[in-house]
């Protein structure tokens, strides 16, 4: 293994509060500009729009200070600022609507969510004092992941927006279920991979070079990939549906460290796809939407035509290099300008310039989550916080894949950016978890590591599973280091 | 665990990579194409929103943009728009641009590669960019007396300075008020726009310049000049039947009305135009041959794509093949397949006043950027000899008897000398036939040629000839250019 520098680790909240303040003036810079763009002067809710946003984000810092001194300095700045710019952006586009005498509440609604998200977000550092306790509810965050996954399909509860149903209403909003559910399945896979992992792993017969697993052990896989072809079929969204089975396969590689399983995971997902969309109607609109969506037909087509698509594309074009400048351009021209055409909206506003910025940021945070997989010592949290960064990173693939026509479109919202509750809140916990994992990542071992802060028994499972997790503190205080599995 | 681990945050760098290659197609390799794509109301909002450079007809703008307080920032407003409709074209948010606004757009709105400098300049002075004025070469009080003088009737007027080719008349009737389809009110524009494709007497339709109809005995003037340059003289006896029987056919020709042209069944070339007689003309047409007609009617810009910037019709000769001797007979007085649009009319006959010359046709004089320097200004062009001139001088002795004592007395001006010819072409047995005419003047120092149009007679019906209808309309025409006129 590469090891870790062995210089001095400091936990760097001066240098977190330093990005901190560079991310506050990114988020309301820009509020500000777009006042200064539309209406020739600043808004006049900029001072309580810049307090709540630096209260929220210095107490987020005093609450890391506070209880996880070690955690990572640089995700917390990179989602405020991703999140700041997200709300200078929704509120551009609300004045936009304003115009044209259209529901214009977005910002303050997500200013609100945002308060909300980062709340959580503390409430889990605070609450959370070690990311192995997660273990113990494996079996209870299967329960909850696939029910929130289903959620939308109960009859009176789900409601269909824009062709696919994967929205529930509760008390007057609309919320998207998956969106917490996939933290609920990385729970679930952590748990489940880190206990089943060598069985995974083992060796079945060879096919063109390529070491497959053992078709008894098919099992999960099929199961996971039934319910993702679920959603796309009954939900009608290919989005929820690859976040799902993506996040699987990735989580599935990266207990098992065998690529025949992304290849099988890879075939399975094209297979279902294809078969979907040649028994299914609308699942066979999502692409042609997607391969001909020049088409006059099918541009004009509605429900299920390519207007958005191809509107947001104008939108990105008429951007170009540099873009029209904050509340210059017209994103209110693409349906759905404030939460799933957000990255349209930006493109044209902020050009491609400011695009590649925001990915770069993603790309940042991101990489500082796996970081924080590969630092801490066991493997569940190895897994989960791989399992959470690889989740973000997917969603921005499939949102700007989707809007960018790379792959068909889906009805998935780019984190921390685009206007929605549930996305916001569900990312905030995600960033709070990784936050939390970077913490004892980083964390210097104590002196006496011999003796192990090792994870306390667990009285609620079962005895294998007792016996498995005792052999792996056993390892982790033997070897000191990884999980015991042994760098290959 | 680590080494997958690793692999994975090589696979999310790689899809950030293809995400930004994604981003960058889009944005930049394919930015054009999206931004042209004519189903993008962005371009068009963002056109709407900067300040569009007005068309200006001899001095005053007809179309200006005016700053409103919507989201499209600026309106197009049209000053007579119905009178200057041919031209200028429609600006409409939902519609798109025709006319002017859309042959000239990029003048209009600053884009133009003839305006970099102004753009350089305004960029760094930091001036509002501002699209260029296009001036056209339609002379208001010429236009004005068009269309005063076609009154109610369906047809087109096209006057053309001979000498330069500078169009200075394009009327057609009925037309549309541009302001209906520039408005904002997207309801509203939707319904006028409905309404006028609706409108059986087409009134969107440019009849000056897209409409094709048959010359007539307009086409007398090629058909002379193919005879006069293939060696005959104004004087030259030709064969004047009662009655010319179609070879090949058991159809017979005869003149309007069933009148005789002469009692010897012979008459001078000049005098066949002058009464406009078609048996003579019929015959003339077999003699030639239909090459030679062809080939005449060729060198005035029959069969040939023309832009004035804005696309006029091809005006059609029928083709080598299509044609046998009965149908040569019929094409040599304008009929059978024979096609003009009323601008060729006005060509061949401004080709005769020029000695001989065609002059490119053309609509626009300059463009001036927001300082008033000319950026570009249209210089006259020549197409081509069409006639010697000497051919040229003899047919305008022969146009200038038409108007004397011809067909054409209608058209007199007292102390100008017109040279003219009339046309009544028939469409069906049914419908009245058009009635044309077609003159320029003086005949020894032309001003302008001019041709007009009066669709099924117009007010006469089928009373009318082109020296009763169209000749009037010619006259007052003529008279405004010369300034003799009210």
């Amino acid at each position: 293994m590469a090891t870790v520098a062995a210089h001095e680790v400091r936990p760097g909240r001066g240098a977190e509060l330093g990005l901190l303040a560079l991310a506050l003036i990114v988020g309301i810079g820009a509020y500000a500009i777009v006042g200064l763009a539309t209406a020739g002067r600043l808004p006049a809710e900029l001072p309580r729009q810049a307090a709540v946003l630096t209260t929220l984000a210095v107490g987020m810092h005093v609450v890391l200070r506070w209880r996880a001194p070690w955690a990572d300095q640089v995700l917390l700045p990179a989602t405020v600022a991703l999140n700041g710019l997200g709300l200078a952006v929704i509120h551009r586009i609300d004045i936009a609507y304003a115009a044209r005498d259209k529901f214009a509440g977005f910002a303050d609604r997500q200013l609100g969510w945002t308060a909300l998200g980062m709340v959580f977000a503390a409430l889990v550092l605070i609450g959370l004092r070690d990311h192995r306790t997660l273990r113990r509810y494996t079996y209870t965050a299967m329960v909850v992941g696939l029910a929130l996954m289903v959620l939308p399909l109960v009859p009176g509860l789900g409601t269909e927006i824009n062709g696919a149903r994967i929205w529930i209403r509760l008390f007057g909003s609309s919320f998207q279920p998956a969106e917490v559910g996939k933290i609920a399945l990385a729970v679930f896979f952590a748990g489940y991979l880190v206990t089943n992992r060598e069985t995974l792993a083992l060796a079945g017969p060879k096919v063109l070079g390529l070491q497959l697993p053992r078709i008894r052990d098919l099992g999960p896989i099929l199961l996971a990939w039934l319910v993702s072809l679920a959603v796309l079929v009954f939900e009608r969204d290919l989005g929820t549906s690859l976040l799902f089975f993506g996040l699987f396969v990735a989580m599935l590689y990266l207990a098992t460290e065998r690529k025949s399983w992304v290849v099988i995971g890879l075939a399975l997902f094209a297979a279902g796809a294809t078969l979907a969309a040649s028994l299914f109607g609308h699942v066979a609109a999502r692409f042609t939407a997607w391969l001909h969506a020049f088409d006059n037909d099918v541009f004009n087509a509605s429900p299920g035509g390519s207007g958005q698509l191809v509107r947001g594309l104008f939108g990105l074009a008429s951007g170009g290099l540099f873009g029209t400048g904050l509340g210059q351009g017209r994103p209110d021209l693409v349906p759905f300008a404030e939460s799933d055409f957000i990255v349209a909206s930006i493109g044209e506003e902020l050009g491609l310039t400011g695009l590649m910025a925001i990915l770069v940021i993603y790309l940042v945070m991101t990489q500082r989550g796996l970081r924080t997989a590969i630092g801490v010592r066991d493997g569940f949290g190895k897994l989960f916080a791989g399992g959470m960064a690889f989740t973000v990173a997917f969603q921005c693939f499939v949102v700007v894949g989707g809007v960018t026509r790379l792959i068909p479109l889906t009805g998935l919202t780019m984190p921390f950016l685009a206007y929605g509750g549930s996305s916001l809140l569900a990312n905030w916990v995600i960033v709070a978890l990784l936050l939390r994992i970077s913490d004892s990542a980083r964390r210097p071992a104590p002196p006496a590591e011999q003796a192990p802060a090792a994870p306390e028994p667990d009285p609620g499972r079962t005895v294998t599973d007792d016996q498995l997790t005792e052999r792996i503190v056993v390892r982790t205080s033997t070897q000191g280091d990884d999980d015991g599995e042994g760098e290959r | 665990m680590n080494t997958p681990l690793r692999r994975l945050a090589t696979v999310v760098i790689a899809m950030f990579v293809v995400l930004m290659g994604g981003a960058t197609w889009v944005q930049f390799f394919q930015a054009s194409a999206l931004n042209n794509d004519n189903r993008n109301v962005r371009t068009l909002y963002r056109e709407f929103d900067t300040d569009r450079g007005p068309i200006v007809v001899g001095g005053a703008a007809v179309a200006s943009s005016t700053p409103v307080d919507d989201s499209f920032g600026y309106l197009r407003q049209y000053v007579d728009g119905p009178v200057y409709a041919p031209a200028t074209g429609y600006y409409s948010v939902i519609y798109g641009r025709s006319g002017i606004e859309k042959a000239m757009n990029t003048e209009l709105n600053g884009s133009a590669g003839s305006l970099f400098y102004t753009r350089i300049q305004d960029l760094i002075t930091g001036r509002q960019p501002k699209g260029a004025s296009v001036e056209l070469t339609l002379d208001p009080k010429v236009q004005q007396a068009a269309w005063d003088a076609l009154g109610d009737q369906t047809g087109a007027v096209v006057a053309i300075d001979p000498s330069t080719g500078a169009i200075l008349a394009l009327v057609s009737k009925p037309s549309y008020d541009p302001n209906l389809l520039a408005s904002h009110d997207t309801a509203a524009v939707r319904e006028a726009w409905d309404a006028l494709n609706a409108d059986a007497s087409a009134p969107m339709l440019n009849r000056a310049l897209n409409q094709t109809y048959p010359p007539g005995s307009t086409f007398k003037l090629v058909t002379s000049a193919a005879a006069l340059e293939s060696g005959m003289t104004p004087e030259t006896p030709i064969a004047a039947p009662d009655v010319l029987p179609l070879p090949q056919s058991t159809a017979v020709l005869q003149n309007y009305g069933g009148e005789k042209c002469s009692s010897t069944g012979q008459m001078t070339l000049a005098d066949a135009l002058r009464i406009s007689c078609n048996t003579a003309f019929g015959q003339l047409g077999l003699d030639l041959g239909s090459d030679a007609l062809r080939e005449q009617a060729d060198a005035f810009g029959y069969d040939q794509d023309l832009t004035v910037p804005l696309p006029v019709s091809t005006s059609v000769f029928p083709a080598k093949g299509d044609i046998d001797a009965p149908q040569t007979a019929l094409s040599a007085i304008g009929q059978y397949d024979v096609r003009a649009t009323p601008l060729e009319v006005a060509m061949v006959t401004a080709t005769i006043a020029n000695d001989g010359v065609r002059m490119a046709p053309y609509l626009v004089s300059s463009v001036r950027n927001q300082d008033l320097t000319v950026v570009d200004t249209t210089q006259p062009r020549s197409l081509g000899r069409s006639i010697s001139a000497s051919t040229a001088a003899e047919l305008t002795a022969m146009m200038t008897q038409v108007v004397q004592s011809g067909t054409g007395t209608a058209a007199q001006i007292p102390g100008v000398a017109v040279a003219g010819k009339t046309g009544t072409a028939q469409t069906s047995t049914t419908e009245a036939p058009h009635a044309w005419f077609t003159a320029f003047a003086p005949a020894d120092a032309p001003k302008v040629a001019v041709a007009v149009v009066v669709e099924h007679g117009g007010s006469l019906g089928n009373e009318a000839t082109g020296g009763r209808v169209a000749a009037p309309i010619a006259k007052a025409v003529i008279e405004a250019v010369l300034g003799s006129g009210s």
